[in-house]
């Protein structure tokens, strides 16, 4: 009979392994999926245990975790509303966004970095406190570029090119943090409502993403970049003097801003059709390189990719398959070229930066309650798109551009500026979308800034981006110099 | 020569140590150790003090370990010394998780309590442990009283559907007695009938092993021979429809069958008796809803349908997320959110100890029982005597099955059924039947060294 009771032995192991089978694809293969079934409570009911960690900007805190006498324990308190578009919210029945989503584990405590503080916690039952998170925000260019944008719908990129470091991101009209994360539902709903129905679109970064912008002029710094690097082209390379230039295969006519040669003489260099951001050379630039030799610079650049700073930032498009009159209009940013401001900022930082570019990043470091240092990003390469020469080359125009040509407005004195304007056209009635993008000192770059104004910054047609962007830049510019 | 007796002496050196009771008063002081860690953790991370409450949870359960343990000292000294232990750590583990959602109970407002009862419960069923090793002399008794056993075994399964003190709960009829006093049955019928089907089989055997014709190739018991098992096929069947309760039928088939098999060495039986328990929940879940439903339920328990249903998926589904929450060391006790299990305390207690203590967790409390089961077969496989074996096979068994079943419908393995959860379960009838298996379990490992020497 023992033969029997080994066998039955057996059979009970058999039913065992398949109860360990089966807790071990529960609790392990598919925790991530049933954590996430909208059926489970358990996930919100979790972050709400935890005291999250604050994020502060130049040592002070502008979001905090204080301790209230409700379910949810921790009210979520936001300092200024000039931070809004970079650390989003974190709302217990509206969702998390920004750096409150993207830095989520650390904020929470549940990042793999506090695992120790983790398995203590399990210990004697007091929950883990989230990890602070320090931005590289520099405050003074973040307030100088939120005052200096005033009542304009827009968004402001300040970046130092030596490290990727992101020193300013402003995005108008923004939100109310403290409007989302509060505990009374019925206010949460009302102001989530508001935003979402609000045509402006507040809860968009624009710095990063929304629709994004036809970038004009300050895309010719590409195109140039293109041209230069093919070895072709110099910046002495001239072209054909025209006042009207109808684009190959059509009869589509373009013109330059004022509708105007550009300059004086039979033919006009490179060099002078950027300082003077002149349409026609430009379109006749890109039709003689080709729209794959303009593409590939821009990938080099970083379009088409999807960074993370470390919230995803939408990548910016040069369009596949144009013929040449549409080739020609992506010559001054026009066509369905659209763009993040953020990545013009890595263009213009490329030029400044000696031909490479370096990946943005908003992160200092995160610090864990004990005080331990949990993570300190270091710079790092992102690519190098153009030459030292040919960065040098670009340089020295977009000083020109601001010293002699349409970027003046952006001057500081005593400080060699460099910059590009764009004034792109959104349609024939259609209020235009400014841009400048710059940096300085020119010699010893610093600072990088990319500012876009929407809808014509409120004047139609009338307003350039000399005249509304350049001051903008220069304010923020003066702030970090400073 | 010496050769020899070296190597017989390392199975009895093996078997010394656990049954020294030396060594189980050694482990009933640790387990002890490790339910007021238990509690203690529970009190911290819930109330964040330690109070001397936790003393009524803590001393009554491990002076009653201690009771049972001194009365095998007087008169079971032989017995097996890892089955007190192992039963005694599952109980109060069993009572710290009951504890610590009682305490969500009060922080939520409410007045559902059941720790403290299940404490005395616990006593209690120790008490009747320690009465019957003290009491029954030898379990050898038993073997003269099969059919008398057997009788009463039908007598308290039909018990629930009787008129007046007969009660539906969940829509299983498996309770007897008041709103403030109920009792199942049928967890005392599991071990009359264990011991009814090992005094009959033990006096079949030869009839059911040898006699029969071959077809294709299969031997056959004679029709005279295989009518009882028909018979309890059918039994079992009746049980089902009267009690509305798949687990409840699987369990006694499936003990029936593995008892049959033990006896006669054929697995004939286990073949023809797995073939007709699957044709017999399909035909019932034809023919009753309710088998139905619960067969939907275990196929598609994430469908909003079943999902909302009444008496759908939502405490499966809530039990699983349950346990996906504890991930692989789960929240710590305390630190999860067992409480929106619906009967987490009872029916998904193992969900519960899932979240909280996690895959690892898990893995112990599995391992424990398996443990349990192993020493069980352990004391079928030594014991000379065949009554004792398949007594002590079957009570080993039916522990290991009921685990299967329970842990099995909790985690989506198989249909969920309303077996309770050996040892961990909130519930007085569950503690007092598998205490008595654990009391039963001990004297016949007693008796087997005894005789042995």
């Amino acid at each position: 009979m023992n033969r029997q009771v080994r066998r039955v032995g057996l059979i009970l192991t058999i039913m065992f392994i398949a109860l360990f089978a089966m807790a071990s694809s529960i609790q392990v293969v598919r925790t991530g999926e049933l954590y996430l079934d909208s059926r489970n409570v358990r996930a919100s009911y979790e972050t709400y245990k935890t005291q999250r960690g604050a994020i502060l900007v130049g040592g002070e805190a502008i979001v905090t975790s204080t301790a209230v006498n409700d379910d949810y324990r921790f009210l979520r308190e936001y300092e200024s509303v000039i931070y809004s578009p970079i650390t989003g919210y974190y709302s217990v029945f509206s969702g998390t966004t920004g750096i409150e989503r993207a830095m989520n584990n650390y904020l929470s405590g549940q990042s793999g970095a506090q695992f120790f503080e983790q398995i203590n916690a399990l210990l004697d039952g007091t929950p883990v406190t989230g990890a602070a998170v320090e931005l590289t925000i520099d405050p003074d260019a973040q307030r100088a570029a939120w005052d200096a944008l005033g009542n304009r719908k827009g968004a402001v990129v300040a970046i130092e090119p030596a490290t990727g470091r992101i020193l300013a991101l402003v995005s108008k009209p923004t939100f109310d943090a403290n409007l989302l994360a509060s505990h009374v539902y019925g206010d949460v709903l009302d102001a989530s409502r508001n935003y979402s129905e609000n045509e402006d679109n507040p809860l968009v970064n624009r710095a990063i993403g929304g629709d994004l912008y036809p970038p004009g002029s300050v895309f010719k710094l590409v195109v140039a970049a293109a041209a230069l690097e093919s070895g072709n082209y110099t910046t002495q390379s001239s072209f054909e003097n025209l006042s009207e230039y109808v684009l190959p295969g059509t009869t589509t006519p373009v013109f330059n801003s004022g509708r105007s040669t550009c300059g004086s003489g039979e033919r006009v260099t490179l060099e002078t059709a950027l300082i003077r951001s002149c349409n026609i050379p430009f379109a006749m630039l890109a039709v003689e390189l080709g729209q794959d030799r303009i593409r590939a610079q821009a990938e080099l650049m970083g379009f088409g990719d999807e960074l993370e700073i470390p919230m995803a930032v939408t990548p910016s498009t040069y369009p596949e398959g144009m013929d040449l009159a549409q080739t020609g209009l992506s010559g001054f940013g026009q066509f369905d070229v659209r763009v993040t401001p953020l990545q013009m900022a890595l263009v213009t930082a490329a030029i400044a930066n000696q031909g490479v570019i370096m990946n943005p990043q908003l992160i200092k470091s995160v610090v864990a309650s004990n005080l331990n240092i949990l993570s300190q990003p270091q710079p790092t390469v992102f690519s190098s798109p153009i030459s030292r020469e040919t960065a040098g080359f670009l340089t020295r125009m977009m000083v020109d551009s601001v010293e002699i040509g349409v970027a003046g407005r952006a001057g500081i004195s005593q400080v060699a500026v460099a910059g590009k304007t764009g004034t792109a056209e959104n349609g024939p009635a259609e209020p235009y979308t400014l841009w400048f993008t710059g940096f300085a000192p020119a010699e010893k770059p610093q600072v990088v800034v990319t500012v876009v104004i929407e809808d014509g910054g409120g004047i139609g047609q009338n307003g350039t981006g000399n005249q509304l962007a350049a001051p903008i830049a220069k304010a923020v510019m003066e702030a970090v110099l400073e | 020569m010496s050769n020899l007796s070296l190597t017989s002496a390392i199975p009895n050196l093996i078997r010394a140590v656990p049954r020294s009771r030396n060594f189980e008063a050694m482990l009933i002081f640790w387990v002890s150790g490790i339910h007021a860690f238990a509690l203690a953790q529970i009190q911290l991370s819930i109330l964040q003090i330690m109070t001397w409450e936790m003393l009524l949870y803590w001393a009554p359960p491990t002076l009653s370990a201690m009771i049972v343990h001194w009365v095998l000292r007087k008169c079971a000294v032989k017995a097996d010394g890892l089955m007190l232990p192992l039963a005694f750590l599952l109980n109060g583990l069993g009572i710290a998780m009951i504890y610590r959602l009682d305490l969500a109970e009060l922080a939520a407002g409410g007045s559902d309590l059941f720790a403290q009862r299940q404490v005395w419960l616990s006593c209690f069923a120790m008490l009747i442990a320690a009465a019957v090793i003290r009491v029954v002399p030898n379990h050898l008794a038993l073997r003269r009283f099969p059919f008398i056993s057997g009788l009463a075994a039908v007598v308290l399964l039909l018990l629930p559907a009787a008129p007046v003190i007969g009660r539906t709960v969940n829509g299983a009829t498996l309770w007897v007695g008041t709103d403030e006093l109920s009792f199942q049955p049928g967890e005392i019928a599991k071990i009359l009938l264990a011991i009814f089907f090992a005094g009959y089989l033990v006096s079949r055997q030869g009839s059911l092993a040898e006699i029969g014709s071959r077809v294709l190739g299969v031997k056959v018991p004679r029709a005279k021979d295989l009518g009882p098992i028909l018979l309890f096929w059918f039994a079992s069947l009746g049980v089902l429809i009267v009690q509305r309760d798949l687990g409840t039928s699987i369990l006694y088939f499936g003990l029936f069958l593995v008892m049959v098999y033990t006896a006669t060495g054929r697995g004939f039986y286990i073949g023809a008796g797995l073939v007709m328990m699957v044709t017999g929940a399909l035909v019932a879940s034809r023919f009753f809803d309710y088998v139905e439903r619960r067969f939907e339920v275990w196929l598609d328990p994430f469908s909003s349908a079943n999902y909302t249903a009444i008496g759908g998926s939502y405490q499966l589904v809530q039990g699983l997320f349950g346990m996906a929450n504890g991930d692989v060391i789960g929240t710590g006790l305390g630190g999860g959110f067992p409480q929106l299990i619906p009967l987490a305390e009872s029916d998904f207690i193992f969900a519960a100890l899932g979240e909280e203590l996690g895959l690892a967790g898990v893995f112990v409390v599995l391992a424990v029982y398996l443990l349990l089961v192993y020493r069980g077969l352990r004391i079928a496989n030594s014991h000379p005597d065949d009554f004792s074996k398949l007594l002590a096979l079957g009570l080993a068994f039916v522990i290991g099955l009921q685990v299967f079943v329970v842990a099995g419908g909790v985690m989506g393995l198989l249909p969920l059924t309303g077996l309770t959860t050996p040892f961990l379960a909130a519930g007085g009838s569950s503690l007092l039947a598998n205490w008595s298996i654990i009391a039963l379990l001990l004297i016949i490992s007693d008796s087997s060294l005894r005789s042995n020497k």
